[in-house]
């Protein structure tokens, strides 16, 4: 059973169509004993990420998705979801995250050249970097394969982490990952075959013992 | 890099695709559900569907349809037609749509566009325009391009992304129908009077029109189009390759 975090933000239709037509098993849930038991957890999101991150620890779910991935289990944050897994992040101020994977989340502005419309929205490749082994979540998908983004903040500061990027005049981290704990900041669940193939790939990891 | 998005636009009336369907292949080629499907499995970037339906029981079904949809086939969908109010927007927002369109409705409640784009982010709002050439000048139309509503298209599109219209889709009510190609010269005036993506609709009747549109305009983000996909005319799988042989960045 994956369980997909249910915390007041955005909607979660898509989402949850997308694993059903996987055959994934899903519970959309804000419990926190629902997340317990689930073998994998999903973290969306859309919207800001002060807000986003104040619902998430005003129910106290914040606490449960850090010890359930610190136990192992595989957790992945989609867009303002995978946002929320860094430290910190700057958007209409400054906010803490999950602090999962180390790391801020910064405006796109200052890296990308003017003309370049904000948000970053569209089809775009993935690059994975050469430095690092291909991320498993990665191992239905090619290099070059491309996805659908919507965003105008991305995860800087996390060099270690990055398993993917995508170029729009500057170089933006389009997908993270430490250990059991994965980020993407596109949306697979809109992103036809490939978003699918990366979901069914989350879906497949070893759950832990 | 991003690429340049192609998108099929489909009319829905009373549950059924209407506007010239007369596709190949397909058995029941007025299903919004397999031509979506269709156009899925084809390489269509997006999906646009229009609400034509007049009566409450068609608006009805076009959400249920919408649905369906956006259960079957996962890449971004946007829904127009008879979205007039914050209501409207939620209504389809939760049946699956990604985007919502505004066309007449903004025109009626200008404030429209403000409201919705705070509530669901600017990316969400996508302004669509009916523009023809009056007296030297772009005049927005209302009404499915029957009623001159004397403003002046990049004026009122200038307004619309101040208010937080994230997307625009400009279509030419002078080159529609003629498949002569897009309207460069009104497609042009838009993309330098804002920085938010321009999708060109009207006048598509070939493969070429869309190389000449992105190799013309750079700054237009994608091509809209309805009957000439419908009708076979243009396949989309041979206008990406023929996209990308004329060196145009586009997701095959």
């Amino acid at each position: 059973m994956i369980a997909i975090v249910d915390y007041g933000v955005g909607n979660l239709f898509s989402l949850s169509s997308s694993l059903k037509a996987i055959g994934a098993e899903t519970v959309v849930t804000g419990n926190p004993d629902d997340l317990r038991r689930a073998e994998k957890i999903i973290l969306p999101g859309v919207g800001a990420f002060g807000d986003a991150a104040a619902l998430l620890r005003q129910d106290g779910l914040d606490q449960v998705l850090v010890e359930e991935a610190k136990k192992g289990k595989p957790l992945l944050g989609i867009c303002l979801g995978m946002q929320l897994l860094l430290e910190r992040g700057f958007e209409y101020g400054e906010h803490r995250g999950l602090g999962l994977i180390p790391g801020d989340v910064v405006s796109i502005r200052p890296v990308i050249p003017a003309g370049y419309k904000i948000p970053h929205i569209g089809w775009n490749a993935l690059h994975f970097p050469k430095s690092r082994p291909k991320s498993p979540l990665f191992r239905h998908i090619q290099e070059g394969d491309c996805v659908y983004f919507v965003h105008s903040y991305y995860a800087a500061r996390c060099e270690e982490s990055v398993i993917a990027t995508a170029e729009y005049g500057a170089e933006l981290t389009a997908a993270v990952q430490h250990k059991n704990v994965y980020g993407v900041q596109f949306h697979p669940e809109k992103s036809g075959a490939v978003g699918l193939a990366i979901l069914r790939a989350f879906c497949e990891m070893e759950e832990p013992l | 890099m991003i690429t340049k998005r192609i998108i099929p636009c489909l009319d829905v009336k009373d549950g059924r695709v209407v506007k010239g369907v007369n596709f190949l292949g397909l058995a029941d080629v007025s299903s919004p559900v397999k031509l979506s499907k269709f156009y899925s499995e084809c390489g269509a970037d997006e999906l646009v569907f229009y609400d034509i339906t007049a009566s409450a029981e068609g608006r009805a079904l076009f959400t249920d349809i919408l649905t369906e949809v956006a259960s079957t086939i996962f890449i971004p969908l946007t829904v127009g037609g008879g979205i007039n109010t914050v209501a409207d927007f939620d209504r389809v927002l939760k049946c699956g749509a990604d985007k919502v369109s505004v066309n007449s409705g903004a025109i009626r409640d200008p404030s429209l566009i403000a409201a919705a784009a705070k509530k669901y982010g600017d990316q969400c709002v996508v302004l669509s325009v009916d523009a023809k050439r009056v007296d030297g000048q772009y005049r927005v139309f209302a009404k499915g391009g029957r009623e001159d509503t004397g403003l002046d298209a990049i004026e009122w599109i200038r307004r619309g992304v101040e208010n937080g219209a994230g997307e625009i889709v400009l279509n030419s009510i002078d080159t529609d129908g003629v498949k002569g190609g897009f309207d460069l010269e009104m497609l042009a005036a838009v993309c330098d009077a804002v920085n938010v993506p321009v999708i060109a609709s009207g006048g598509a009747g070939c493969a070429e029109d869309f190389v000449t549109l992105f190799k013309t305009l750079p700054k237009v983000d994608a091509g809209l189009a309805a009957s000439i996909f419908h009708f076979g005319e243009v396949a989309i799988p041979d206008l990406k390759k023929a996209l990308r042989a004329q060196g145009i960045n586009v997701r095959l």
